[in-house]
Parts: C-alpha cells; sequence; structure tokens
C-alpha cells in the first residue's frame, strides 16, 4: 500500500507541469460545456423539430428554417430592426469619443464628472427603458414637455409604429455612449504625449492632429468598443421587453425577442421554431465572433 | 495630451467650458433627473397636472417608505442579492483557476480552450434559453434561486476566463520559474504566488460581475416566476403592474433597484473601469 503511493505520487510528480492545467481546467470546462456548448449543439437539433417544450419532438426537417424565410412577415420586421439596430448603436462610437475628448482635461472636479458620466452604463438596462418610456409619454413625459416649450408639436414616441424603435435605441445608445466614453478615456490616458508635443511642433492640430495622431494610438480602446457595441447591438432585448413589449403592432420587434416570444410567451410554446430563430441570430453573431477571435490570434502570433 | 489642456487656451474658451461642463452634465442626466424628483413628489401632483414643477409637497419618505414597507421589494432586493453575491465568488473562483490553467501553461489546445470561453461568452442568450431552461426544469431547479445562480457562474466564467487569463500572463513569469527552481509545487505556486499577484484583478472582476448580474433581466425572465426568487430587475415589472401610474411610487422603486450596483461603482471606481476595459487599454 505504502508503497502503491509512493508509485502514485512519483507518477503525479514527474507529471506535474503537463496534468496540472488539465485539473484545474476540468471544473470550469465541465460546468461551460453543459451550460453553453451543449445547449448551442441542441438548439441547432431542436430547431429542426416542431416541439411544445413538454411532449414529443417531431422532426420537420428545415421546414422551420423555409417558413422563416419564406413567408413569416415578423421575421423579416425583426431582421431589419436588428440591422438598424447594428447600425445605429455604433453611433456611441464617436459620440463616446466625443464626450472622452470633452472631458479629458484636469479642471477641478472633473474626476466627479468623468463619473457622472459614466453614471447611465451602471445602471441596469431595465431602469434606462423605465426612464426612458416616462421620458417619452405623450402627456407626462418631459420630452413633450420640451418640445411644446420650443413651440413644437408633441409626439408619441413608442405609440408611433414609424418611430418606436428609433425610441428604443437612443435609449440604448445612452448607456452604450457612456461605455465607450470610458474606454475613450482610458486610452487617451495612454497616448503618448511626446507624440503629441512633436506633432503640434509640426503644426498638427485639431481635426488632423485627431486624425493622424490620437485615433491610431486609441487602436485597442476601439477594437474593444466595437466587440461590446456589435455585441450589445445583437443582444437587445430588455429595453424591447421593458419599454413595448414589441409593439406597437410589432413594429419594435428584434430577433432576440421574437424568438423569445414564439418560445415563452402567452402566444404559445413553439420551442422548434423559437430555436430555428435563435440560430438565425447566432450565424449573424458568428460573423462577428470569428472576426473577434481572429484578431486577437494574430495578436497571440505576436505574443510569446 | 490631447486636446490642448484648458490651462493653456484663452480666457474666454477656459470661462465657456466652466459653463459648458454642469450644463452638459444635466442634459446628460435629464431623463434620470426626472424621475428622482418624480420619486419625491406627492400623488396629488400628478392629478394636477403638476408633472415639471416643483413637487408641492415633499414626500421622498413617504414614497420610499412604501417600497420598503409596502410592497414585495425589499424580497426582490433580497433574491438579488442572494444571486449575485454566490455568482460573483463562483465565477471568480472558477475563473482563478482557468486564468492559471491558460497563462502559465504551454499545452497543446490551449489557445482553442480559450477561445472556446471566449466565444461562448459573446454568443446570443437565445440559443441557449430552450436547453438551458429544459435542464433546470429537469434538475427541479426552475423558479429557484440556486437555478440561476448555476447558469450565471458557467456563462460568466467565460468572460472572467478572457480577464484572467490576460491578467496573468502580464505577470513577471521569472517569478513562477524561479518558485518551480525551488520545487515549489504547481498548486502552491497557483496558491502563494500567483493569487496574492492578482488582488486587483480579483476586485475588478468582482465589482464588474456584480453590475452584470444584479443587471441581468433576461435570465430571470426565463428561468423564474414570482416573489420566490425573482431579481430584482423582473420584480420591478410586477411592482410596477402593482402601481400603475403611480409614477412617484414608480420612480422610488426603480431608483431602488438601481442603486446596489451604482453604490458598487462609486466605491470601486477605479477596479470598475480597469475590468470593463478587459485590461486590453491600459
Amino acid at each position: 500500500m505504502a508503497h502503491a503511493t509512493a508509485h502514485k505520487r512519483g507518477w503525479y510528480k514527474r507529471n506535474e507541469i503537463a496534468i496540472t492545467p488539465w485539473l484545474f481546467l476540468l471544473p470550469a470546462v465541465l460546468f461551460f460545456s453543459v451550460y453553453v456548448i451543449i445547449p448551442i449543439a441542441q438548439s441547432f437539433w431542436i430547431s429542426f423539430h416542431e416541439w411544445d417544450g413538454l411532449g414529443e419532438k417531431v422532426w420537420v426537417g428545415t421546414d422551420n428554417y423555409e417558413r422563416l424565410l419564406t413567408n413569416d412577415r415578423k421575421f423579416g420586421v425583426s431582421f431589419w430592426n436588428n440591422i438598424r439596430w447594428l447600425v445605429l448603436y455604433l453611433l456611441a462610437i464617436p459620440a463616446g469619443l466625443f464626450i472622452a475628448l470633452f472631458l479629458n482635461q484636469t479642471v477641478r472636479g472633473i474626476r466627479l464628472y468623468k463619473s457622472l458620466f459614466f453614471f447611465p452604463f451602471v445602471i441596469s438596462q431595465v431602469v434606462v427603458g423605465l426612464v426612458f418610456s416616462w421620458f417619452y409619454l405623450p402627456r407626462e413625459g418631459l420630452l413633450n414637455a420640451i418640445l411644446t416649450f420650443f413651440g413644437l408639436d408633441t409626439i408619441n414616441v413608442l405609440g408611433d409604429p414609424s418611430m418606436a424603435t428609433y425610441g428604443i435605441i437612443a435609449a440604448g445608445l445612452w448607456p452604450q455612449t457612456a461605455y465607450c466614453m470610458i474606454l475613450y478615456l482610458t486610452g487617451l490616458n495612454a497616448v503618448d504625449p511626446e507624440q503629441v508635443e512633436a506633432a503640434r511642433l509640426d503644426g498638427a492640430k485639431g481635426w488632423k492632429m485627431l486624425w493622424y495622431v490620437i485615433l491610431p494610438q486609441l487602436r485597442p480602446a476601439t477594437f474593444i468598443a466595437f466587440v461590446v457595441t456589435i455585441i450589445g447591438a445583437l443582444r437587445s432585448f430588455d429595453l424591447i421587453s421593458v419599454m413595448t413589449n414589441g409593439g406597437p403592432f410589432g413594429s419594435t420587434r428584434v430577433l432576440s425577442f421574437y424568438m423569445f416570444e414564439e418560445s415563452l410567451s402567452e402566444f404559445g410554446f413553439r420551442m422548434g421554431y423559437g430555436a430555428a430563430i435563435a440560430v438565425v441570430l447566432f450565424l449573424i453573431m458568428l460573423l462577428f465572433i470569428a472576426y473577434f477571435l481572429y484578431s486577437m490570434w494574430q495578436d497571440e502570433k505576436g505574443g510569446r | 495630451m490631447f486636446p490642448t489642456p484648458i490651462e493653456k487656451t484663452s480666457r474666454s474658451w477656459q470661462l465657456t467650458y466652466q459653463t459648458l461642463l454642469p450644463l452638459a452634465l444635466i442634459m446628460w442626466l435629464l431623463p434620470l433627473i426626472a424621475v428622482a424628483i418624480f420619486s419625491i413628489k406627492p400623488l396629488s401632483d400628478f392629478s394636477q397636472g403638476n408633472y415639471w414643477g416643483l413637487p408641492s409637497t415633499f414626500e421622498g419618505f413617504n414614497n420610499y417608505g412604501k417600497v420598503f414597507f409596502e410592497s414585495n421589494m425589499p424580497r426582490y432586493m433580497w433574491n438579488s442579492v442572494m444571486i449575485t453575491v454566490p455568482t460573483v465568488i463562483g465565477a471568480v473562483a472558477l475563473s482563478c483557476l482557468t486564468g492559471f490553467a491558460l497563462g502559465v501553461y504551454k499545452f497543446k489546445g490551449n489557445l482553442l480552450i480559450f477561445f472556446m470561453f471566449v466565444a461562448g461568452n459573446f454568443v446570443p442568450f437565445q440559443i441557449l434559453m430552450v436547453s438551458v431552461r429544459d435542464l433546470t426544469v429537469n434538475m427541479g431547479l426552475y423558479d429557484t434561486k440556486l437555478g440561476l445562480v448555476l447558469f450565471h457562474i458557467a456563462f460568466q466564467t467565460g468572460f472572467c476566463t478572457l480577464f484572467m487569463r490576460n491578467f496573468i500572463r502580464a505577470l513577471p513569469f521569472e517569478l513562477i520559474e524561479a518558485a518551480r527552481v525551488e520545487g515549489v509545487a504547481e498548486w502552491r505556486i497557483f496558491w502563494f504566488v500567483v493569487i496574492p499577484l492578482m488582488k486587483p484583478a480579483l476586485a475588478a472582476l468582482a465589482v464588474l460581475i456584480f453590475t452584470f448580474i444584479w443587471n441581468d433581466y433576461f435570465w430571470a425572465v426565463v428561468l423564474t416566476q414570482g416573489p420566490g426568487a425573482q431579481p430584482v430587475t423582473a420584480g420591478i415589472t410586477s411592482f410596477n403592474s402593482q402601481y400603475v401610474a403611480q409614477y412617484h411610487l414608480m420612480s422610488a422603486g426603480s431608483i431602488v433597484a438601481a442603486l446596489p450596483p451604482v453604490a458598487m461603482f462609486f466605491m470601486m471606481q477605479k477596479h470598475f473601469i480597469a475590468g470593463l476595459t478587459l485590461g486590453a487599454v491600459k
């Protein structure tokens, strides 16, 4: 017995460096596989079935996808709304840069200003949604109070199908801009002052300085801003759920919300169809994820 | 420094800047200020159409008192705490292990496993929803805090691993090599050499995950229902249906729900920001 343990310890000691990382990885990899990796595969599988979440799954082949792509108006609306989200959400990046440049000073109390500007990001999207839906209220809302003050007509942002999505995106831009701002503020801190001085001596200033000297040095910040903004745009769910619940007349649905509606709401438990929508959303996201991983991989090759 | 430091510019621009600063801030936080004012107004102000004037009486204590003593809010808040704190501990602990394994050792598949974590962290929640809900129901954990905690730990491990691994990679590798030469066991290197150096990363991740989980709404709706296990983000919607159109109470409720991460942020600002930039922008 004593001999056996001594032998065991010897074997472990000899292979310690090879085995230790796997032991350290084991719990997390198990957990992550059960809750993330396997469910992705299962969703693909479920998307080829008709399933109410309780009974037997019925194999329907690519029926769900054919229905999605050929005759589902709701899917079309959701898809184009997703594109709107993607494009308009990117405005958070220049807006964040603009605020960061505005705040990158050393006057008294600037630290507090920076934190207060960042504030919206810390609040949950549910509360942001509530705050903005009250801001937009047709009678009681502050927005219309301001419009009336300037002698303009009042508008019902969330009640008008042509405006509602934009109203929600504006609400989403608020915290997202704050996030990009903080990324750029941190980036600006690291800008090499000698290069700036040298460029200044060469007569560069204003836009030229920003474009040729500052922005190239802010590239890491810009990259992360892109990543988090695109992911944020495609994940939009909370705001829509809280502000309009997909309405008016389904005009504010996006894929993530539509998927939820199909599979888990009062409209029925169509898990198979929902899974098919999720797969489409996943594939769109995968394009971006692949690009992010590719850039990370490029960086890694340069490292140790 | 860019843009030109304010003290090197003309006197008039300096004055303009100093006045612009508070004005811009008020504009920026306007929707929030409006809600804060709503929350201290009496009900009568709303019925009389006094939405934007000063409150006719200060009802802050009354309104917030109602939120705390006459609604389910405290239960929802408590649920949020009991979901958030274990998740933070679990995800940070797991990712210390993975970060160490992926940051220190060279082995086949290292980068592959790392990218698996990173990619998993970016996927849309909906691709996981049906299966995770099914799994949680089958384990008998639907509508329990534990069900939510387990999923959150697993999912957040992706992001935490990205963060920890990059942090550990930036540590001086000579420390680990020196310890190895001394014949120190690997797990002791982890515990006595690496962990003490990771304190800033631990703090940054902890505040960040706290905020993410506290603010989660989607999974709260998918995996729980009712005041037994629902966190405050989901609870606030039932709270609002209890007090339909009573804006003073709904505003007070929202402010209460939003407060803990805000407090966390102001206490741990430096760590928070270090975490948000993923350690990539120093």
